[in-house]
């Protein structure tokens, strides 16, 4: 789960990392008060909050010297579709903002915690190339990125960030605070479960300080359960609406821009299933995993979820029926069917437990499925389906 | 011969009280595995399906000398669950359990060092030897007694390979769901290494996905260690960035754990990859006429 940018600079402001004065605004009026409460001479920052990285290249962070420059920027970046390389090209519509005290930026450095899959630990990430994407410093400066990894047993040594610290080239002020920051940093991930705790960038001022001026967070959502005060940080608006109606129902659905709308059983047969589409030659709708254990209504609902997208041409429903029956999968598509009104064509692919039942119920019920062998079979006629050819 | 688990393992299901341990110690059983017992805290005494349920996991070891464990607790306490086996002296712990936080398979790995047990998940099917034992949740029917080893980030693709494979006469010698978790057990290279040393394993089948490097990582074992042939799929060439495809670890992230440097780093080692998923079969008949 991700949450924007104030959210975490609140979590940042619990833990001790120091971070600017700042308030959040759901209006402009509220941003011009929440200026004139931080500072009432600025300057200050105006960010868009939303959930995409790339806000200040798309035009939605702002500094303003004035009152006037303040409301002037708020109104422009309230409610503006801010388009970054994260959102897509179909942007982010900004409905909250965050605005700051201004910073004496003299350096950027890049901070951040996360999970080490290769070796099962947590890993610090730091380089002295902040304030840009760091994907873009690993291919070009590799060289550029520190790292150093933390034992579950004995978490991070001081001296691991003593020897950070020096590698970062602060100057001597910032690095003595350096330390103690990063500490904090491991200690929010750990305890709030994080899955991403990056700062970028991490400044040091005029003064000689650290400070946090962004703050990129991102939960484990397996751990949410045990941190119910972070749930009503989830915004809605920054969620796709099919993916969260899927979620109500245990459905793992993710919208793709194709035209053949998928139902399958398992990620992993879901993933190959939009793989063989692909090779096929059309592209899939959607992910959708109804899970090892769907019962009727889930499947009816996940069809819903599917026949709701205006994009979807043709459907395929590919079943590997292990724990999962046949039986159950068929009489939840039929069901579904004979509520919804079809409008477009169905395929249907059934292996495993119960597959004569199944596709016995599917012929029985005069519903108007095409039926398929194999994935192969299945793929070539969703294909032809979509264009009108079945 | 097979890898972790054949006629002679002894097996607990931890969490057998509830609806899917139930179903599944019910279903193991009638595959013809030794299921010795089930553990619930507070449930010692009771019986599932005829199986004696205990209180804890040393209980259980000391009257039944279980040697494997089935995890299906719920996953608030499924870390737990996993610990207890393994202080217990249980040699093979599969953990079914879906949705565990990252953080405690953090904790649970890292003790597990200090331990001399396989873990198996979590997010996973389970192991099957067929015509020996059936461990998780796959369905025990599509499989065939055989000499292929199968190893798999995934459930139904599983099945989906060995009903394949089985379809054109190729049983399987052991089948091991590694699971779709960021941070789990054993990895792919740790199966292979077991399936390069069983005289009952022919050839094997990996099925990996996006998200993580644990393919590469057993590709550039394979290209120097591996002594029998190896085919591969990796699913997710289609899925975007950004996006946890169902599986907790299948995410392009940061522009790694890409299907593309996957399949790349698999051809590099001289694995066959079956770039459909409907092919798998297919290409392990042609890997073994090489």
């Amino acid at each position: 789960m991700k949450i924007h940018e104030y959210q975490g600079k609140e979590l940042f402001r619990k833990y001790g990392i120091p971070v600017p004065n700042g308030k959040p605004a759901f209006s402009v009026h509220e941003a011009v008060d929440a200026g004139m409460s931080l500072s009432p001479k600025g300057p200050w920052v105006v960010k868009a909050q939303i959930h995409a990285g790339g806000r200040g290249k798309g035009g939605g962070v702002k500094v303003a010297k004035t009152k006037e420059e303040l409301q002037q920027f708020a109104k422009a970046i309230f409610g503006m579709t801010l388009v970054t390389h994260q959102t897509g090209p179909e942007g982010k519509e900004v409905k909250r903002l965050l605005v700051e005290d201004g910073a004496n930026i003299s350096k950027e450095y890049y901070l951040a915690v996360t999970l080490d899959r290769a070796v099962s630990k947590l890993v610090v990430i730091a380089s002295p190339a902040g304030g840009m994407d760091i994907e873009h410093v690993a291919e070009h400066k590799p060289d550029q990125i520190f790292k150093v990894w933390i034992d579950s047993t004995i978490g991070l040594r001081d001296y691991q960030a003593r020897a950070l610290a020096t590698k970062m080239g602060f100057v001597p002020s910032a690095a003595k605070q350096f330390p103690d920051i990063l500490k904090k940093l491991v200690k929010l991930y750990w305890e709030q479960d994080c899955s991403l705790a990056e700062i970028n960038p991490l400044i040091e001022t005029k003064e000689g300080s650290l400070m946090a001026l962004d703050a990129k967070i991102t939960f484990d959502e397996s751990a949410l359960y045990r941190h119910p005060q972070l749930m009503e940080w989830r915004d809605p608006n920054e969620e796709d609406a099919a993916e969260s109606e899927a979620k109500k129902f245990d459905l793992s659905y993710i919208s793709l821009d194709g035209t053949i709308g998928c139902m399958v059983n398992g990620a992993g047969l879901a993933m190959a299933t939009m793989d063989i589409i692909k090779q096929e030659g059309a592209s899939p709708a959607n992910f959708l995993d109804v899970g090892g254990s769907a019962t009727e209504q889930r499947v009816k609902e996940a069809f819903k979820i599917i026949l709701k997208d205006p994009k979807v041409k043709a459907i395929l429903i590919n079943i590997f029926g292990g724990i999962m029956k046949c039986d159950v999968i068929a009489s939840g598509v039929i069901g579904a069917a004979k509520e919804l009104n079809l409008t477009v064509p169905v395929v249907v692919r059934l292996e495993g437990t119960n597959v004569d039942l199944g596709r016995k119920m599917l012929q029985d019920s005069n519903l108007k499925m095409i039926t398929a062998n194999g994935m192969q079979d299945a793929a070539k006629k969703v294909v032809a389906a979509a264009k009108g050819a079945l | 011969m097979s890898i972790l688990v054949n006629k002679n393992t002894k097996l607990l299901v931890q969490g057998i009280t509830g609806q899917a341990g139930a179903f599944h110690a019910k279903m193991c059983k009638e595959y013809g595995t030794n299921v010795v017992g089930g553990v619930t805290p507070g449930k010692g005494g009771e019986k599932v399906e005829g199986i004696p349920v205990f209180n804890s996991v040393q209980d259980a070891v000391d009257k039944t000398q279980a040697d494997t464990t089935m995890i299906y607790v719920p996953a608030p306490f499924a870390a737990d669950a996993i610990v207890e086996a393994a202080d217990a002296g249980v040699k093979v712990i599969i953990c079914i359990t879906e949705g565990i936080p990252v953080m405690d398979m953090i904790w649970v790995k890292n003790y597990l060092k200090t331990k001399t047990c396989t873990l198996i998940g979590p997010n996973c099917p389970g192991i099957i030897t067929p015509g020996e034992a059936k461990i998780g949740i796959m369905p025990g029917y599509i499989h065939k007694p055989g000499k292929i080893g199968v190893v798999s980030r995934s459930g139904t693709l599983t099945y989906e390979a060995v009903h394949q494979l089985t379809q054109l006469g190729l049983g399987q010698s052991t089948c091991v769901g590694i699971g779709g978790d960021p941070v789990n057990g054993f990895q792919f290279l740790d199966v292979l290494k077991l399936f390069n040393e069983d005289p009952g394993t022919e050839a094997v089948i990996m099925i990996g996905e996006i998200g993580g490097n644990a393919e590469e990582t057993a590709a550039e074992w394979v290209k120097k260690n591996m002594k029998k042939p190896v085919v591969g799929f990796i699913g997710g060439q289609t899925a975007p960035p950004g996006k946890r495809m169902g599986h907790a670890g299948a995410i392009i992230d940061g522009g790694s754990g890409k299907a593309s440097d996957k399949i790349k780093a698999l051809e590099n080692a001289g694995i066959m990859v079956s770039m459909s998923p409907a092919t798998m079969g297919e290409t392990m008949v042609k890997a073994l006429k090489r």
